[in-house]
Parts: structure tokens; C-alpha cells; sequence
């Protein structure tokens, strides 16, 4: 099977004096659904970023979809991240934009056409159940409503890779399942690998996944 | 109301710097047109024991605009009564020729000195008479007039930086977000900036259009040429052409400025 992550004695730090993560070697299989686990400050999120980009590895290699990331360029970054769809744990939403607008972000970055964008943006509004939403601004909505907007974004251009961080935490339990069923359907449907950094593997898991765990600075598999 | 919200702040700095700009037009106009009309008033009287040439004196030198005789005449007429034509002849030979000297412009006390210099260095000239006390206090009141607007463009030009540093916080506050997050999904900085761009081309265009509104209807008011009158000058209020243009630069390149140094400083979220 083809390999989305390859990562050799990756090291990730904010600063020379504090690794955060210390040389771990792991790979991730295209089409996969992958959890990783950890204590509070263990590294996931700062792992997490690694992936998109938006930390560059101090050492090692960190090869995302055939883009090596150690010294990447500005336009080979933006490719893999117009491929890649990103949830955050703060939701990351423009907050002068509409709802629809918001959804449409990847869409308009990749270019396409506005009727795909419109006819995109309403199958997503009714997936993520806030069609009646769609004309509002972020600030209008509920944190479990904004974090729905996000999934429906970072699932608008069919991305390759979905990268997840705590996309359930502090959401209600309908916002949750709503949202784990739609990374479910990304990665069977789309084929999407999905990468979800999160405290609690959700029980209600209909599919097979892979569990990372992280722990002070080095990452294991756990079977 | 949001996309009005948007607009606002940026519209009024605009629109504020390009008032004063205008006004700062004014006032300079005001004062040149002026200065014209105090050069107009204003002229020398050379005396000389014989004729001269009227085209000698002008290039004697190069403020003079024009030199006029003065005819004897009217000074002759008081002294009429008692004296026969012949004699009135050797008078009229025997008197200094009198001379008017029109200037090119307003000239400073040094340039007027100058002049004189110039003029006596005829052996010929035995008086300038500059009217120096009078002329001294005008071009005093003017040199305090022009100080005056000096020091209100100062601190328009301050004000304008300040409005200017203060816009662009609040730019920086406002756009660096959206800019990050159009980053983070693959957007080139052309594109997460475009919006930017667009906001600064059309706050522009809308605080320019706002300004020839207002400066057409100040220059058709009565009252505006009225106070010119008063003062006896005439003044151009807004010329819908160049005052426009300069005003429709200056916003375009202003918020341009603004623009290009929010994405220059913007740094990628880490």
C-alpha cells in the first residue's frame, strides 16, 4: 500500500532548548483512519502541524503525499495544502465571511468553477445540517455549529489527506457523532486518509482505524 | 452593514488626509494669488537728471517688468499760475525725469536693495525711492502668513502619518487572520491578499469621489468667493481635472502603501 506519511527520525521544536518531538520514525498508509492519542502537552497538535506545514522539521525528514517538508518551498507547500483539508481545534474561520463563503474557501484557492463551488457548498450545508445557516457570520453560531462549518470546509474539495485536531472537544454529543460520522464517510467514500488528534477514541468507530500514541517525545503504535 | 463597517474607517483616514490636502491647496493658491496682486500694486519710482531708456532700465535688471516716464505735467500745473510758456519750458527742461517700475513679481526687502544697487550704479539715477516702510510691513505680514501655513501642513502631514500608522493596526488586526487561514488551505499570497487590495482600490475610489462632492460644492458656493473677493483675489476652489487627479493618486497610493505593508509584515501562523 501506497504511503501518505513518511516520517525518519523526525524532531519538531519551537525552540533549540525544548523537542517536543524526538526523532520517531513512523508511516502512514494512504486511505488509512488514524487516531493519535496523548497526554495534554504531549506533542499532537505540534505534530499535527508538522503535516500541513506550518512547522518545519529541526531534524530528520518529514515526506506529506511525495512533498518532502524539510525545506520546502512556498508553492510546493501550497500545493499539498490545496490537497489537504484541515480541522482545527479553534475552528479557524474568517469571521467577515458567511458561512457559505467559509465552505467555499478551498474551493475558490483550487479554482473551480462557481457553479461546482454553490452545488459543493449545498450538499455540505445539508450534511452538516446548517443549510438554514448559510447566510450567517461565524459569531452567529454555536461553538458545535462552527466546528461543523469547519469539517464542511476542510471536506469541500475532497482532499487527499484530512488532518483533524480534537475536532470533538468541548462539542455536544450530536455535533460529535455528526462529525465523526462525516470523517467516516470521507475515508470510505472519498478514500480520504484521515488523521484525527484527539484525547478519546469515540466507541461508536464503524471502521478500522489505527491508534498512535505519543509520550515524551517518541511515538508507538498501539495495536 | 458589515461591508459598510468594512469600508469606513478606511474612507474617513482617506478622506480626512485628502480635505487637508485640498484646504492646504487653498490656502498656497490663496497666497499666490496674493502675492500677484501685491506685485501688481506695487512698483518703484526711479529719478534721473536726464532722460533714459526705457529699455535700458529694463535690462539694468531682471525684476523689472516695466519702466514708464512719468510726465511732469501735473506737478508743472500747480506752479502755472505766474509763469509764462517760456519759462514753464526751461522748467519742464531743467526738472529730474521721473520713472515707474512695474516688477515681475513681489520682491523681497534683499531683492528690492538689490535693485536699487543696480539702479544707482547709473550715474545718471540719483534717487530710487522703494517706499521701503510700507513695502517691509506687507512682505512681513505675508513671510508670517506663509509660516503660518507652513506649520498647519506640518501637522497635517503628522496627523496624516498618525491617522495613517493607526489604519494600518487596525488593517494589520483585521486582515492577518483572514490572510492565515487562506494560507493554511494552499491560497499564494496574491490571492489571500486580493481581497486587500481590493478593499484598498475601492476605499479609494469612494473617499476620492466623497472629496470631489464636497470640493465641487464648497468651490460653487457664493460665499467661499465672496471672502476671496473681499480680500481682492480670485481663487480656483477645486479644479475638477488636476485637483481630482492629485487626489485620486494620492488615496490610490496611499491604501496601496497600506496594503502592500500589511502583506510584506504578515508572517505565516505557526
Amino acid at each position: 500500500m501506497d504511503k501518505v506519511i513518511v516520517a525518519d527520525n523526525l524532531s519538531l521544536a519551537y525552540s533549540k532548548d525544548e523537542t517536543i518531538i524526538n526523532k520517531v520514525s513512523f508511516s502512514i498508509d494512504s486511505g488509512s483512519f488514524v487516531f493519535i492519542t496523548g497526554a495534554s502537552g504531549s506533542g499532537k497538535s505540534t505534530l499535527l502541524k508538522s503535516l500541513y506545514g506550518a512547522l518545519k522539521p529541526n531534524e530528520g525528514s518529514l515526506v506529506v503525499a511525495g512533498v518532502e517538508l524539510r525545506g520546502v518551498t512556498k508553492s510546493k507547500l501550497n500545493l499539498l495544502r490545496k490537497h489537504t483539508g484541515i480541522v482545527f481545534q479553534d475552528y479557524k474561520l474568517v469571521k467577515e465571511w458567511t458561512i457559505e463563503k467559509n465552505i467555499m474557501l478551498p474551493l475558490i484557492i483550487s479554482g473551480y468553477d462557481k457553479t461546482i463551488q454553490q452545488n459543493q457548498v449545498d450538499t455540505l450545508l445539508k450534511h452538516v445540517r446548517l443549510k438554514h445557516q448559510a447566510g450567517k457570520y461565524p459569531q452567529e453560531l454555536s461553538g458545535g455549529e462552527q466546528q461543523r462549518v469547519a469539517m464542511a470546509r476542510a471536506l469541500s474539495h475532497n482532499p487527499v489527506l484530512i488532518l483533524a485536531d480534537e475536532p470533538t472537544g468541548n462539542l455536544d454529543d450530536y455535533s460529535s457523532q455528526l462529525i465523526w460520522n462525516l470523517l467516516e464517510g470521507a475515508n470510505t467514500d472519498l478514500k480520504s486518509t484521515v488523521i484525527v488528534v484527539t484525547h478519546h477514541i469515540p466507541e461508536s468507530m464503524g471502521i478500522d482505524y489505527k491508534h498512535f500514541h505519543i509520550e515524551y517525545g517518541s511515538i508507538h503504535e498501539v495495536s | 452593514m458589515k461591508s459598510l463597517r468594512n469600508h469606513l474607517s478606511l474612507v474617513i483616514a482617506l478622506l480626512s488626509i485628502l480635505f487637508s490636502l485640498q484646504t492646504f491647496v487653498i490656502v498656497q493658491r490663496s497666497v499666490d494669488a496674493y502675492k500677484d496682486n501685491l506685485a501688481n500694486n506695487y512698483s518703484l519710482v526711479v529719478v534721473s537728471q536726464k532722460r533714459l531708456d526705457e529699455k535700458a532700465v529694463m535690462n539694468k535688471h531682471k525684476l523689472i517688468k516695466q519702466a514708464l516716464a512719468l510726465s511732469p505735467d501735473s506737478v508743472i500745473k500747480k506752479l502755472n499760475s505766474g509763469i509764462n510758456k517760456k519759462n514753464i519750458d526751461l522748467l519742464k527742461l531743467s526738472l529730474p525725469k521721473f520713472y515707474k517700475l512695474i516688477l515681475t513679481h513681489y520682491p523681497s526687502p534683499s531683492e528690492v536693495n538689490n535693485l536699487t544697487k543696480a539702479l544707482l550704479r547709473d550715474t545718471s539715477i540719483i534717487k530710487v525711492e522703494t517706499f521701503s516702510k510700507s513695502h517691509d510691513t506687507t512682505y512681513k505680514l505675508l513671510l508670517l502668513f506663509k509660516t503660518v501655513i507652513s506649520v498647519f501642513a506640518f501637522s497635517v502631514g503628522i496627523v496624516t502619518i498618525l491617522l495613517i500608522f493607526k489604519e494600518l493596526k487596525i488593517w494589520q488586526f483585521k486582515h492577518t487572520e483572514r490572510m492565515s487561514i487562506m494560507g493554511l488551505f494552499g491560497a499564494p499570497t496574491w490571492l489571500s491578499s486580493a481581497v486587500l487590495f481590493r478593499l484598498a482600490f475601492v476605499d479609494a475610489l469612494i473617499a476620492s469621489a466623497l472629496a470631489f462632492m464636497m470640493f465641487t460644492y464648497v468651490g460653487s458656493t457664493k460665499w467661499v468667493h465672496e471672502q476671496f473677493s473681499n480680500i481682492g483675489i480670485e481663487v480656483v476652489v477645486f479644479d475638477p481635472i488636476v485637483d481630482f487627479s492629485i487626489m485620486l493618486a494620492v488615496a490610490l497610493v496611499l491604501s496601496t502603501l497600506l496594503a502592500v505593508f500589511i502583506v510584506i509584515s504578515h508572517k505565516e501562523e505557526v
